[in-house]
């Protein structure tokens, strides 16, 4: 049977973590091919509720990075991003939601070999915790076949 | 219905090496809304972007998805290639193929997978893209520079020669920088005081220079183009408009022995002190730490032997205001000071001293006048020992950079030496020569061909003291690391090049990047040197890092010349991706309850209140208001709203929730 391949969805903002990974790219540093990155302007902009729906269409696992603290192109984008996190953490935490599956970090605009570092690791880690098979259960809610139409 | 247009670039090979371009045009070609999609080789070159353009026009595409490199490079070309064919520019989108697939992944079906999930989750937002017209904002036409030193003194004179308007600040109380405290410069040996001191009277007589000296930036609100500095003039104790600068004052204070800051404690000063003869402005300022009126409350000799009465002693420090479109930073560097060189002795024996205070030796207007002698007992040091990378060039030290300047001046240093002390024997102590610029070269083998210096390979690792000579302990790297001992009479550390210690603190008054090392981070470190990440704010001389004269006062011409160039515009052109609160129609208004936590989310204050008012003047509802103007983009403030009232355009609600849609759909 083949190795099971996460799904993994990336929310990074654009100025440290999009550029960072450009980085890895311009030197050719090699990553698993599993991530899906979405470009937002600020880390403070990412709805945490985008999470949610990342797990609703199937994502296995997800990261979220922007700059470091005090490196953010807009003043504090990413230290609401980081209290937001904390909250939205422990509401996981209280609805059951696996936030094993979620990383959350820092990569500057110069730390191409990090963000490869975080990418493998999350879907090294992500892999071993196998699909999110049971958020899948829950999610798949009737209305949802007909929201569409 | 949308017509989207999808245009898959190969890069040359960079693409289609590893991802099946053509495949992710034929696949995506398929989806719904997709009206055109081709693969070309490169699609930025003039015939691929005819190709967009033709294909708009043939088409009438809507949308427009452009698969190829980093949107952070080419996302303005081909959004202008659209533009050209009539379509809005902000209805083009990209998708990063290169740097985000092609080069990360090997080559293989996981990897064009990629490609096509990357395309299609672009294509799914263009469909929710809206045309956006760019905002166009005032330019206030006068430049802030902070910092006057050779690079702020040069940046100056350029812009405020173009006809602009210059605000110069200063943190001392003179104008001049370290190039003030040189002795003579490299490869000419042309005395520093006489090249930059006219520069520094042109900037106090310039009609478009307004100078504030003793002077610091408080804090800085706004953006491009808009500016709003506070400057905090500190108190010189001194009405400036009486003072003639006659100099009275600070022959009769009688605190006189507080070392002096410009020969860098090699000298002394009073507490009522100008720092030195040819300074800008010529006038006093009091040091109220050390003077006697402020610690006693009682001696005022300043204020009895003014001839004009200018002494101020209740003045206050004084908070200006000023609207600035620009700003260069020149705060300059400084240099390691002495705990950071146990090993050396440095601050243990006084003969042991940095190369800014040889310069002050050596320098005309110096404590010595010009005489090398030691700072010990005044005796004309017979041997003196240059030591090269004393801190730069070091990791264990926390400093892996080259400072750059030094191998040049201890160079400098061991000439002058030589011609002012016959028969005195010079070593340098080195790991590298690095003579890279015009004329260095020369001038270094000057040095030790002509002037006999004695140049050894090798690092010192500790200076003592015995018999009253300071013995320099190292070995020579050319002789198999043989160990040297020379018995010294003065040893001169070329000490690191630093940033300022204020710079991390200034940084972020800015709003801008600095590196591990704190020095201020250029926007590209090739093609962008003097820009900052933060428009509007550019860079000169040493704060970005260590850097001789000649360079920089080409940086300070080169930010003089971005800023006379964004000062040639009458109106600036931002991009539209900023945030706005929904309107509808009455009696709802908008969404928006009023609640203003997004006020307290916006680091730019970029929100106001609004109040809706009826006919009687009553007002019937208060809600959120992005001011345009101010606004950055951030979309802080959208994650904060509980009504999703407040949106970013660009990256709307609907956009991202698409997109997320759009990642993990099997089609």
């Amino acid at each position: 049977m083949a190795e099971f391949e996460p799904k993994i969805v990336a929310f990074v903002c654009n100025w440290c973590t999009y550029a960072g990974a450009d980085l890895t790219g311009t030197s050719r540093i090699k990553y698993a091919s599993n991530v899906r990155i979405v470009r937002f302007p600020c880390t403070g902009r990412i709805d945490y509720m985008l999470l949610l729906k990342a797990f609703d269409e199937g994502a296995d696992g997800i990261i979220v990075s922007g700059c470091h603290p005090n490196d953010c192109h807009y003043t504090s984008g990413n230290f609401h991003a980081r209290r937001r996190w904390i909250m939205f953490r422990s509401l996981c935490d209280f609805t059951g939601i696996d936030t094993e599956r979620i990383k959350f970090s820092w990569v500057s605009a110069a730390e191409g070999a990090k963000w490869a570092d975080i990418v493998n690791a999350t879907v090294a880690s992500v892999r071993e915790l196998g699909p999110y098979s049971e958020y899948k259960k829950v999610a798949k809610y009737p209305e949802r076949e007909v929201s569409h139409g | 219905m949308s017509k989207i247009g999808v245009f898959v670039c190969h890069c040359g090979e960079n693409i289609s090496a590893t991802v099946d371009c053509a495949k992710v045009a034929e696949t995506v070609g398929n989806y719904d809304g997709v009206a055109f999609s081709v693969d070309y080789t490169y699609m930025c070159s003039d015939p691929g972007q005819n190709l967009i353009k033709s294909a708009i026009k043939e088409k009438g595409l809507t949308g427009v998805v452009v698969a190829s490199c980093s949107p952070r490079m080419h996302e303005p070309t081909f959004r202008k290639a659209c533009a050209e064919a009539g379509l809005n520019p902000f209805m083009c989108e990209m998708a990063n193929l290169r740097e985000h697939c092609s080069w990360v992944h090997d080559k293989g079906e996981a990897t064009t997978e990629k490609a096509i999930d990357l395309v299609r989750i672009l294509v799914e937002k263009v469909k929710y893209n809206h045309s956006l017209n760019d905002i166009k904002v005032p330019v206030t036409k006068t430049a802030l520079v902070i910092g006057g030193g050779i690079a702020g003194i040069q940046a100056s004179l350029d812009i405020a020669n173009t006809g602009h308007k210059v605000i110069l600040i200063e943190k001392d109380p003179s104008i001049g920088g370290h190039m003030s405290q040189l002795s003579e410069t490299f490869p000419t040996l042309d005395c520093s005081q006489c090249i930059l001191t006219p520069r520094m009277v042109e900037v106090a007589q310039h009609p478009n220079i307004t100078l504030y000296t003793y002077a610091e930036l408080e804090s800085l609100e706004g953006f491009i183009g808009n500016f709003k500095a506070k400057i905090r003039k500190k108190s010189k104790s001194l009405d400036e408009k009486l003072c003639t600068g006659c100099g009275l004052c600070t022959t009769k204070c009688p605190v006189k022995k507080i070392p002096s800051e410009f020969n860098e404690g090699l000298g002394k000063r009073t507490a009522i002190y100008v720092p030195f003869p040819q300074a800008i402005p010529n006038k006093p300022v009091i040091d109220r730490i050390n003077c006697t009126y402020y610690i006693k409350g009682k001696c005022k000799v300043c204020e009895i032997v003014c001839p004009t009465k200018a002494i101020r002693f209740d003045q206050e420090d004084e908070i200006v205001e000023a609207e600035v479109g620009a700003i260069v930073i020149s705060t300059g560097f400084t240099v390691k000071q002495p705990d950071f060189f146990p090993e050396y002795g440095y601050g243990k024996y006084p003969d042991v001293i940095t190369g800014l205070q040889f310069e002050r030796l050596a320098s005309a207007s110096g404590p010595t006048l010009g005489e090398i002698r030691r700072p010990s007992d005044g005796k004309v040091p017979e041997k003196i020992v240059f030591l090269a990378c004393a801190g730069s060039r070091d990791p264990a030290k926390g400093i892996p950079y080259c400072s750059k300047i030094c191998c040049m001046y201890i160079a400098k240093h061991a000439m002058l030496y030589q011609h002012k002390v016959h028969g005195g024997k010079s070593y340098v102590f080195y790991m590298d020569i690095r003579a890279g610029g015009k004329m260095y070269e020369e001038f270094v083998r000057r040095a030790i061909e002509d002037d006999g210096v004695n140049y050894v390979r090798g690092r010192v690792s500790r200076i003592y003291e015995k018999n009253g000579k300071l013995i320099v302990s190292g070995a020579d790297t050319l002789l198999n690391a043989m160990p040297v001992e020379i018995e010294a009479d003065m040893v001169v550390l070329a000490t690191a090049g630093v940033a300022n210690e204020g710079a991390e603190e200034l940084a972020q008054k800015l709003h801008i990047s600095y590196d591990p090392y704190k020095f201020f981070a250029e926007a590209h470190p090739k093609l962008k040197p003097v820009e900052t990440n933060t428009a509007g704010i550019f860079l000169a001389g040493a704060c970005q890092a260590p850097r001789d004269i000649p360079e920089s006062v080409a940086m300070a011409s080169g930010a003089a010349v971005k800023v006379a160039g964004l000062f040639s515009q009458d109106e600036l052109t931002r991009e539209p991706i900023i945030a706005v609160v929904n309107r509808q129609a009455a009696p709802v208004y908008s969404s928006c309850v009023g609640c203003f936590l997004c006020v307290s989310a916006c680091p730019y204050q970029a929100i106001e209140k609004e109040e809706i008012k009826n006919r009687n003047g009553e007002v019937i509802k208060s809600m959120a208001k992005v001011n345009p103007g101010l606004c950055q983009g951030c979309g802080t403030c959208v994650a904060f709203c509980r009504t999703k009232s407040i949106d970013i355009q660009g990256y709307t609600h609907e956009q991202m929730y698409t997109e997320v849609m759009a990642l993990l759909n099997e089609y």
